[in-house]
């Protein structure tokens, strides 16, 4: 993981521990175990092994595009794999539905991060070896570097010159040292080497920011209707990090008070009609006894107590009451629905725990509905113009077993069907707001008494993320010294005589890598000589000097 | 003037712009046919090719005995000689010579072309975001129009710099081929945004990357011109391509871009992160927008390390860079519209 070619010779295994040879006998040469680790280290740290892990990367990370990941949609994933039996378990066991988190994956930026510190540490070394010392002696011949002018100057005008060089070169940021009388040695754009370790050590910073969020980070997510709130302890899912304790976790509350939703109405043509346009949440927050009002959009998050509160999705609630044959109220209250499509067609799941036996509803929340011959009940357009509720009854148990159920569904393992008046099919109930509808068999009545919306909520805590940020910024900024800074030698020396009473001069620059400004620099260096200095017939050099 | 009318103007700037573009297309390939040597001047270009081989060779020989790694001073400090010896007879070629004058004019009418071209696409992409007041890149339609913008834009300020007669055809052919399949296949209705779209960093991330991007294809052209006129080079075929830059300009050239846009890709990646945790609430959720962003910075990555690499070649490492296009192809055209993702904002 560095930028120029000279490592990878440092890197070549066996480059300098092999035995010596003695006498005129070969001796094969033995790598003991710490020749092997070491034979293994220069490996891993050599570029090329770094290019290869860079590209295995990239295309490891693919899969995760491609098949649904758990940690994004557990549903999709779930059905994705319940729709082919025999694909499915096998690319589970490779982890395909949880890449980012494999241990495979794992292996591989892991890998690259220990390539790139055996790369960057001794480098760093080198640099900071680099900065303290004077730059290289002068080359004995500088018309074989890239680029090089031949100055010719009056005899007595040679110092003269060297010091105006230097004072030219100090001015553009070279350093400059004369190892000799009549040489003179820069360099420059140290920077560039800096930028390029700032930008590996600066990856490092991210991978501990991300690790940092994931050890010390939680996020909470919760469905609040309309009117009601919530609080750390009534969160629906709650995922802290394994380093996290129930302490730091903010004790705030947080009221839904209003929903607003907007969907387009005006744009009818391609692919915008129905699209939302504003979804606000007006809220009250809590937090140490102090109350205040609020409001959170979706990219409008609110800071409560240290921790974010997102607005991550919505729907419907539509408020329900269920009575038994007396009219006695056995449920009552918002109960939301989750939507499916654009048009928020909406599945839930009624649990009258309090009837005996069990009642349950199931089945879809329509804002705005329409029964099409073709596709039988249906949602055209996603605000709430003509709600109704499209249910299917079920009584019996509930909760077999106790076990943990989704409030989305129904779990009819124990409870069996509610058949029509005629008891020949079962029984479909179809309820439009404001509307009461007999429950078969006598079992009372269900009204959709109102339309209540609900806010998906996510409240998130992330320690890490300004490590993060942070440096990933200096990650780009090292880029772009690296990028951009070149790093050049500029020689001189004194040598030669030239046409009479004059002296040659010889400039020359060069770099490490390509680089096409060397011209430029000689010339904008030249230029800054006094022109009285400089003797005609240098320019002419110039242009064999290429 | 409503919101309707300047859609339907922004609408007609971009058919304009596109009928522009297909003549500047038709003149940059006339120019790029005048550019074949006809039969007659082709034996003479043979014999001088054959001079200049000769020539390149004996450079070569004086290059060989004068040590190809330069000199080694006392002090051990290990000197890297020029390479540049051998290209100097290609980069010193000049381009209009022995190009007649009709194809020089042709060249030039092209450049007039593509200048309109992108100002009639400029005006149209300005229309739209006046009819929606907002930026014009809430859906794929408008993000592939003004892609095609940035890199007609960069395409023509850069024009006026250097002579870039020879990349007008494989610049402005692509374009207008995104354009026709933005009309047809994508066209999105000019309307408001989504509520996770109403953000200043849509404007932030997504106008870096369409630059990016942007850079990154023009990179790609001078990419695949670089390996084709590499080929024709070692060869020593006769081509338009010898009227072209030489092999090592054109390497130059394509690094040279893609050192411009990776920084702009990290930025997007940066930016996108920032973005993603107000919109979504964390920073990176490996949606598959943000796998294939990852993937393609990975590449990028490998290709300026690879071109740094002892023992890759600067065609292997050109070949790494080309793969990073075809990963944007497949983060634009594949991911929008066959993978489940949060950033599903085509419109489609």
């Amino acid at each position: 993981m560095a930028t120029t070619s000279e490592h990878n010779d440092l890197a070549a295994p066996g480059a300098d521990d092999g035995p010596t040879p003695s006498g005129g006998t070969p001796v094969q040469p033995t790598l003991g175990l710490v020749g092997w680790l070491r034979f293994l280290w220069r490996q891993l740290t050599s570029m090329r092994t770094a290019l290869f892990l860079l590209l295995i990367l990239a295309v490891a990370a693919v899969p995760g595009s491609v098949f649904p990941q758990r940690n994004i949609d557990p549903t999709r994933t779930t059905d994705w794999i319940a729709d082919r039996p025999t694909l499915g378990p096998v690319l589970d066991r490779f982890g395909l539905f949880d890449v980012y988190s494999t241990p495979w994956f794992a292996s591989i930026y892991l890998l690259l991060f220990i390539s790139l510190v055996g790369c960057v540490l001794p480098r760093a070394r080198v640099h900071l070896r680099a900065m303290r010392q004077p730059p290289p002696r002068t080359p004995a011949r500088l018309e074989r570097l890239t680029a090089y002018r031949r100055l010719e100057v009056p005899d007595e005008q040679v110092e003269g010159t060297l010091d105006a060089l230097e004072k030219s070169l100090r001015r553009r940021r070279f350093r400059v040292h004369r190892h000799q009388p009549g040489t003179l040695s820069a360099e420059g754009g140290y920077l560039k080497e800096t930028g390029n370790l700032l930008f590996h050590l600066a990856l490092i910073g991210v991978i501990v920011g991300v690790a940092v969020g994931h050890l010390w980070g939680w996020k909470g997510d919760a469905i609040v209707p309309e009117g009601q709130s919530f609080a750390k302890t009534r969160f629906d899912t709650f995922a802290p990090g394994p380093w996290v304790d129930d302490e730091s976790v903010p004790p705030f509350t947080l009221r839904v008070d209003r929903f607003h939703a907007e969907f387009e109405r005006e744009v009818t043509g391609a692919g915008q009609f129905g699209m939302p346009r504003d979804f606000t949440a007006y809220v009250t927050a809590t937090e140490n006894g102090v109350s205040y009002e609020d409001e959170i959009k979706v990219n409008h998050p609110l800071e409560v107590d240290g921790a974010t509160v997102f607005l991550l999705g919505n729907g419907y609630a539509p408020v329900i009451t269920v009575r038994d044959a007396d009219g006695e109220i056995l449920y009552s209250g918002a109960t939301p629905f989750l939507p499916q499509d654009n048009n928020y067609q909406s599945v839930g799941a009624i649990k009258v725990a309090a009837a005996d036996p069990g009642l349950g509803f199931h089945g879809w929340f329509l804002p705005t509905a329409v029964i099409t011959a073709e596709d039988g009940p249906q949602s055209v357009f996603p605000d709430a113009l003509q709600p109704a509720l499209a249910l299917t009854a079920y009584e019996g148990e509930l909760f077999p077993d106790g076990r943990p159920q989704s409030v989305f569904r129904l779990n009819t393992d124990e409870m069996t069907q509610l058949s029509d008046a005629e008891g020949t099919d079962a029984a479909r109930l179809w309820i439009e707001l404001g509307e009461t509808v007999e429950i078969p068999g006598g079992r009372g009545t269900i009204t959709f008494e109102s339309l209540d919306r609900f806010a998906g909520l996510s409240v998130r805590h992330d320690p890490g993320r300004w490590l993060t940020l942070g440096a990933a910024l200096l990650a780009l900024g090292g880029l772009l010294l690296t990028l951009l800074v070149p790093r050049r030698r500029v020689f001189a020396r004194v040598g030669g005589t030239g046409p009479e009473g004059r002296t040659v001069v010889t400039i020359a620059a060069m770099a490490k890598a390509d680089d096409t400004g060397l011209d430029s620099l000689l010339d904008a260096v030249h230029d800054d000589l006094d022109p009285a200095l400089v003797g005609q017939g240098s320019r002419a050099e110039k242009d064999e000097g290429r | 003037m409503n919101a309707l009318d300047l859609a339907l103007y922004s609408n007609y700037a971009l058919y304009s712009a596109m009928a522009v573009l297909a003549l500047a297309m038709l003149a940059y390939a006339g120019y790029l046919a005048g550019l074949m040597p006809a039969r007659s001047e082709r034996r003479e270009h043979e014999k001088e090719s054959a001079l200049l081989s000769t020539r390149e060779r004996e450079e070569a020989l004086v290059g060989a005995s004068a040590g190809p790694t330069g000199s080694v001073e006392s002090s051990g400090e290990r000197v890297v000689a020029s390479d540049d010896a051998g290209s100097s007879a290609t980069s010193g070629r000049a381009l209009d010579e022995g190009v007649s004058v009709g194809t020089r004019k042709l060249g030039g009418i092209a450049g007039s072309l593509a200048w309109l071209g992108t100002i009639l696409l400029a005006v149209s992409v300005a229309l739209r975001g006046l009819s929606v007041s907002r930026a014009p890149l809430g859906n794929m339609f408008e993000f592939a129009v003004v892609a095609c913008l940035f890199v007609m834009l960069a395409f023509s300020l850069w024009s006026t710099r250097r002579d870039l007669r020879w990349l007008g055809l494989f610049v402005v052919t692509p374009v207008l081929l995104v354009l026709g399949v933005a009309l047809v296949s994508w066209y999105t209705e000019a309307a408001e945004l989504m509520p996770s779209l109403q953000s200043y960093w849509l404007v932030i991330h997504v106008t870096v990357a369409v630059i990016a991007i942007a850079i990154f294809f023009i990179g790609a052209v001078t990419g695949i011109l670089y390996l084709a006129q590499d080929k024709v080079e070692q060869s020593g075929r006769t081509s338009f391509l010898n009227h072209f830059p030489g092999s090592k300009a054109l390497e130059r050239l394509t690094y040279g871009l893609h050192v411009v846009a990776f920084p702009l890709w990290t930025f997007t990646l940066i930016a996108g992160a920032i973005w993603a945790r107000q919109a979504w609430a964390s920073y990176w959720n490996w949606d598959p927008k943000e796998v294939w962003s990852f993937v393609i910075w990975v590449v990028y990555a490998a290709y300026l390390h690879a071109r740094v690499t002892s023992g890759w070649s600067k065609q292997r490492a050109t070949y790494i860079a080309l793969a990073g296009f075809v990963c944007i192809l497949i983060n634009y055209g594949v991911v929008n519209l066959f993978f489940v993702s949060q950033h599903s904002y085509s419109g489609l």
